[in-house]
């Protein structure tokens, strides 16, 4: 029935551009979009660096009636999904409304909204909470503004596995395809930078205390000491490859497999599950480590996760076997929106025979035997990509896309 | 006869074989179903905490202490009261299948939904580091190491994953108040994609605390009956006057029914259609034709053949707010015809309230074991029929009936609307 899951429109909104051309362009050029935070005073924290979506005025882009009632979170999705619809040329009155869904990933939800409106409620009262704090924070928020604006009806979804989210996310949107969906919009943003949203990020033990911007967030390097926490992400319009050539759509390329697999408990001392997730990707493309071009790392920067993510990228392609990439080093983790934007940038990878640059690293970690693509893109010719992606508490996942066949 | 492997539309048959359900009113499976069949409420004042000045002091609370339910101190200081439930479920569900040690851990997925995640501790937290609500640059000073687990809902799936020895494909979630429905769902996908051989799927939310019913209380959804709180849960009557918050958790176990029937398991039901839908319309308003709920009904049915004259029982959103209650009474009509004004319609939530994100598979629960015992749960509280809502809604008395097919539906925040049919456990 269904042919093949095609990614035919992205949207993205993320430190450093706006828009998929702004956006490949600023990654092709390997400059760093982090910078101190500018939405709140971080000078009491620990880590004051982010990825922020610069520039971005959500009275722009969203209509002011739901400004108000979302969260930026919500706002850089309902931006990032008329760019995606933009970029696929897709009208979704044209569309049957039951063939049309959105599913997103969310990581931590609509975390300022919810401070702001936690905060009236323990210093005034819970009557000054005000009526869209119901709406705005839960993690369903950005799926239900996206569904409403654009009349899609059909199975809608929310998974949160926090970076590992927009693989799921994408996963599931490859079901409904395969389901009878013609359509599904699919991916996340994330955006949890607002005092208490960095306060509990900092629980983790995982973000970076670094000052130095182009430093702070350096995944394989030997000095590796955490992540810097950005916001935004990549909505990305999924199709039926037949529907989508029937309407003379362009795909990016196919969404042709993916594994998902949770971790051991660490105190087995057993194998993490990021390997078998990669493995049950490729199995699922029906193809071997040869024929993958490029992997786009997971890269969360902390000195034990990159060896057992080395280890793993190690075991399938051999030692320095495949060129691995991490462009993420440039806008921070976006966590929901991270993998989402992975995929997005691995698209245009495999569209512009050009592999993005991991930057800021000095001295490549001895034990992480990767061929890392550094400080410049490089040019290869590039038809199927991997994509690593890990979610806090032992979720993995992995997406193998390829080359369009339209 | 034997029943065939697979429903009409080709995926294999789904059954049920295992259940942990917390509960307002009593833990476990049989305190849920006790409470069920006798009509009682377990809706009363607010005690989780101090709900002075806000307009519903009135909750479905869990009698929950996590040391009788064998959760270690590590556990009870790390996680959320929701994640601790669901914990709790998930141990129950599994010895209560059987199945443990049968089926290799990356053969195991999980799949739970959650519509406000860890948002008690997330509270708590936020009130010591703010220190009070005072400061908006909030003091790491005092912050607790897990914290960043309460700040995202994941946490839940990873703690059920963890508790089922899972290595498969686990996710949370959270489309709101149909989470626990769209969550087995989701876990049937994972069965019928041969992803996984056996799925704990399930839900659990606890938001008894002051933020998250501020947010009800601030679009007056939840029930302002606090003077009588044993009756304020009052779906379908006239004098319905909002949803009662709930809170609690259930756990299924998940298999193919060949696999189910190989290895002699009890089954409680079969899982023989799901789907969703949005409405497109509102993120909390809904149009009164039903329609979306509908589709999802019709679609779900389809998916095995399922006719309106096929289905024996019908249990209901039922949340007792104005709209939700007319809304699917509509939405019944419109997808089972004269089927509608024949088949016995109840809500639990009279009874246990409404646990967001919970209550779906709480619900599914019940309706495995209305079909175990072949027994309908009441309506509670249903003395003044409402003329907009003219069904068979059981008040007050569970039915005695035979039961042989179910319908679960959902709705929720963000236009979610889901639909389950499960059938009765077919002899091998």
């Amino acid at each position: 029935m269904s042919t093949g899951t095609v990614v035919t429109g992205l949207g993205i909104v993320a430190p450093g551009g706006f828009g998929a051309a702004e956006y490949w362009a600023f990654v092709l050029a390997g400059r760093s979009a982090i910078g101190p935070i500018t939405r709140f005073d971080p000078s009491p924290y620990p880590t004051r660096l982010a990825g922020e979506v610069r520039g971005f005025v959500a009275e722009e882009r969203v209509p002011g009636r739901i400004v108000v009632q979302t969260d930026q979170w919500t706002h850089l999705g309902l931006a990032a999904t008329d760019l995606a619809l933009a970029d696929a040329r897709l009208e979704p009155a044209a569309v049957p409304e039951y063939e049309m869904a959105v599913v997103t990933a969310s990581s931590s939800g609509g975390t300022e909204f919810g401070q702001r409106e936690i905060q009236s409620l323990w210093r005034r009262g819970p009557q000054f909470v005000g009526a869209y704090q119901s709406i705005a924070w839960f993690y369903a928020a950005t799926t239900g503004q996206i569904s409403i604006r654009h009349g899609m009806r059909g199975p809608c979804g929310v998974v949160c596995t926090e970076q590992a989210g927009g693989l799921d996310a994408l996963a599931q949107a490859r079901r409904l395809v395969r389901d009878g969906s013609r359509m599904v919009l699919t991916g996340g943003t994330d955006a949890s930078l607002c005092p208490y949203g960095l306060t509990a990020q900092l629980a983790s033990g995982r973000l970076s205390r670094s000052q130095d911007a182009l430093r702070a967030y350096v995944p394989f390097d030997a000095q590796a000491g955490g992540y810097v926490p950005g916001e935004g992400g990549a909505i990305l319009v999924v199709e039926d490859e037949r529907a989508a050539l029937a309407r003379g759509a362009r795909a990016y390329g196919t969404v042709a497999g993916y594994g998902a697999t949770f971790d051991p408990a660490p105190e087995t001392g057993r194998e993490p599950g990021l390997r078998r997730a990669a493995e049950l990707a490729l199995a699922d493309a029906g193809i071997g480590p040869d024929r993958i071009d490029v992997v786009f790392a997971d890269a969360v920067g902390l000195p034990e996760l990159d060896r057992q993510e080395a280890a793993a990228i190690t075991a399938i392609f051999g030692p320095y076997g495949v060129p691995v990439t991490a462009p993420k080093t440039m806008s921070g983790r976006l966590y929901a929106g991270g993998a989402a934007l992975d995929v997005a940038v691995a698209l245009l990878s495999i569209r512009d025979g050009v592999i993005p640059p991991t930057i800021g690293i000095l001295r490549q970690a001895e034990e992480c035997e990767l061929d890392l693509v550094r400080d410049r893109a490089r040019p290869a010719s590039v038809s199927t990509a991997l994509v690593l992606a890990r979610g806090y508490g032992g979720f993995n996942a992995a997406a193998v896309v390829t080359a369009p066949s339209l | 006869m034997t029943t065939p492997a697979t429903l009409r539309n080709g995926r294999p048959r789904v059954a049920i074989t295992g259940l942990g359900v917390v509960a307002p009113g009593g833990i476990g499976v049989k305190a849920f179903w006790d409470l069920l069949t006798s009509g009682r409420t377990a809706t009363r004042s607010i005690s989780l905490f101090d709900a002075t000045g806000f307009r519903s002091r009135v909750a479905a609370e869990c009698d929950f202490y996590p040391e009788e339910e064998g959760l270690s101190p590590q556990e009870i200081r790390r996680l959320d009261r929701a994640a601790q439930f669901g914990l709790v479920c998930v141990r129950d569900a599994i010895a209560d299948s059987g199945v443990a040690g049968l089926v290799p851990p990356e053969r195991i997925g999980v799949s739970i939904g959650s519509a406000v995640g860890c948002t008690m501790r997330l509270e708590d937290e936020y009130v010591v580091l703010s220190n009070g609500g005072e400061k908006w640059l909030v003091d790491p000073a005092y912050l607790v190491p897990h914290a960043y687990d309460y700040m995202v809902p994941s946490t839940i799936a990873a703690e059920a994953a963890r508790a089922a020895g899972a290595e498969g494909p686990v996710a949370l979630i959270s489309t709101g108040c149909t989470a626990g429905l769209d969550s087995i769902g989701h876990g049937l996908r994972l069965l019928y994609e041969n992803s996984a051989d056996l799925v704990i799927a399930g839900a659990a939310d606890a938001p008894l605390s002051p933020i998250t019913a501020a947010c009800f209380d601030a679009i007056k959804a939840t029930s302002p009956d606090n003077d009588d709180p044993e009756h304020a849960s009052r779906p379908f009557d006239l004098n319905r006057h909002g949803f009662v918050l709930g809170e609690g958790a259930a756990v299924l176990v998940l298999e193919r029914l060949d696999d189910a029937r190989a290895r002699g398991a009890r089954i409680y039901g079969e899982i023989v259609g799901f789907a969703s839908r949005s409405n497109a319309f509102h993120m909390t308003g809904l149009k009164p034709d039903g329609r979306e709920m509908a589709e999802a009904i019709t679609v779900a049915m389809a998916q095995n053949g399922v006719a309106p004259e096929d289905i024996d029982y019908i249990n209901a959103h039922g949340s007792g707010t104005k709209q939700n209650d007319r809304h699917e009474t509509a939405a019944f009509k419109r997808s089972l015809g004269q089927r509608a004004y024949e088949v016995p319609v109840s809500s639990i939530k009279s009874m246990i309230g409404h646990s967001l994100g919970a209550i779906g598979s709480i619900e599914v629960a019940a309706c495995a074991l209305a079909l175990t015992h072949q027994v309908v749960p009441p309506t509670a509280n249903l003395h003044t029929p409402d003329p907009e809502c003219d069904l068979d809604y059981v008040p007050l008395t569970a039915r005695d009936q035979e039961l042989d097919m179910v319908l679960s539906v959902g709705s929720g925040f963000g236009g979610f609307q889901s639909a389950m049919v499960v059938a009765r456990g077919s002899a091998a």
